[in-house]
């Protein structure tokens, strides 16, 4: 008489499917993708006929050796943020050295001075994606700072704690303003 | 002596755990069905700068990717920075046409919340990615988001 086979035991299969699963938690990266969001101008059709203020304007050029100039003077990705900021700040009373000032007003903020100044940035066909990203980075610190310090002011809690409509009206009293010039050879690049 | 007798001695029963490994197979088909895998393989080197400042990409399926680098493959197609497309290297005359077909491949009430990703090798140069923004701006695709990696940049100078 031929013996039965004798039964597989099936305890550890579990641990085998848990095994198999836990490899797959940890290989699929659930990659995140985030970035610095920006919003590019429509085309126009002479961007001659844009004029601002010279006082309104902070400079910042990259050339093509990833070198800054800002207002003129050769500048430092270090002190940038705080000269973004310094210049972005609404200054009151009027001070001819700064951007020109306006009163505002939001129901949930109160009155608020809101700067007119715009930070131009304009960079070489050769100037590295890198340091590119790096202005744009600081300036984005700068304005995130002075978002943060007028929540700080108005509501007296960060930005990050703040109701979906108070955000907006910060977002609304602090506007991100970047103008990227329209693409010229400023030297070096080719 | 009592008809119900209680066997009192046997304790409970042992909780039988043969269908343990159906139900972490089924976690583990559920994963592997809902991971993502990458569609696209990329053709070009990928290694993104680093910023602080960063937003997340709100809703995956509006966005459309760019990926501008390197070629993995130098020695058949040099090392300057190439633009890719879906699957394969595109000039910069491609972007209005791929813009186009992204659109059209969307809900009509979605196209303007189209966020075009830039995934930009940190070393490019400008010129391709202002080319590739210019096109942008002519196809109307406004949205544009500068992907990065979180964390802080050292500063060398």
């Amino acid at each position: 008489m031929r013996r039965a086979a004798p039964e597989i035991n099936a305890g550890s299969m579990a641990d085998i499917a848990f095994l198999l699963l836990i490899f797959f938690l940890v290989t699929t990266t659930m990659d995140v993708d985030s970035g610095i969001t920006r919003r590019l101008p429509p085309p126009v059709d002479n961007p001659e006929s844009v004029k601002i203020k010279e006082r309104n304007v902070m400079n910042v050029l990259i050339n093509s050796k990833n070198m800054l100039l800002v207002n003129g003077m050769p500048g430092d990705i270090n002190t940038l943020k705080d000269i973004a900021k310094d210049f972005m700040l609404p200054h009151y009373p009027d001070n001819p050295s700064y951007p020109e000032v306006e009163e505002a007003s939001n129901h949930l903020i109160g009155n608020y001075y809101a700067s007119k100044g715009v930070i131009s940035l304009k960079n070489d066909r050769g100037t590295s994606y890198d340091i590119y990203i790096q202005v744009q980075n600081e300036l984005a610190r700068a304005f995130n700072e002075i978002k943060e310090e007028l929540a700080m002011d108005r509501f007296g809690t960060k930005l990050a704690n703040l109701s979906k409509e108070k955000l907006e009206a910060i977002n609304d009293a602090v506007p991100v303003r970047i103008s990227e010039a329209e693409p010229e050879n400023i030297g070096g690049g080719n | 002596m009592s008809k119900f007798k209680s066997s009192k001695t046997k304790g409970t029963p042992a909780i039988s755990t043969s269908s343990l490994p159906d139900i972490i197979f089924m976690l583990l088909f559920f994963f592997m069905v809902t991971t993502q895998m990458r569609e696209t393989s990329l053709r070009v080197k990928m290694k993104l700068p680093m910023a602080t400042e960063i937003q997340k990409l709100e809703k995956k399926s509006l966005v459309s990717y760019i990926y501008i680098g390197p070629p993995i493959n130098q020695a058949l197609y040099g090392t300057e920075s190439r633009i890719q497309l879906n699957d394969q290297y595109a000039r910069v005359s491609d972007v209005p046409e791929f813009v186009a077909t992204e659109r059209e491949a969307r809900n009509e009430a979605d196209r303007n919340l189209m966020t075009t990703a830039l995934k930009i090798h940190k070393d490019t140069k400008m010129g391709v990615v202002t080319d590739v923004k210019q096109e942008l701006r002519k196809a109307s695709a406004f949205r544009i988001n500068y992907s990065t990696l979180k964390g802080a940049e050292k500063h060398s100078n």
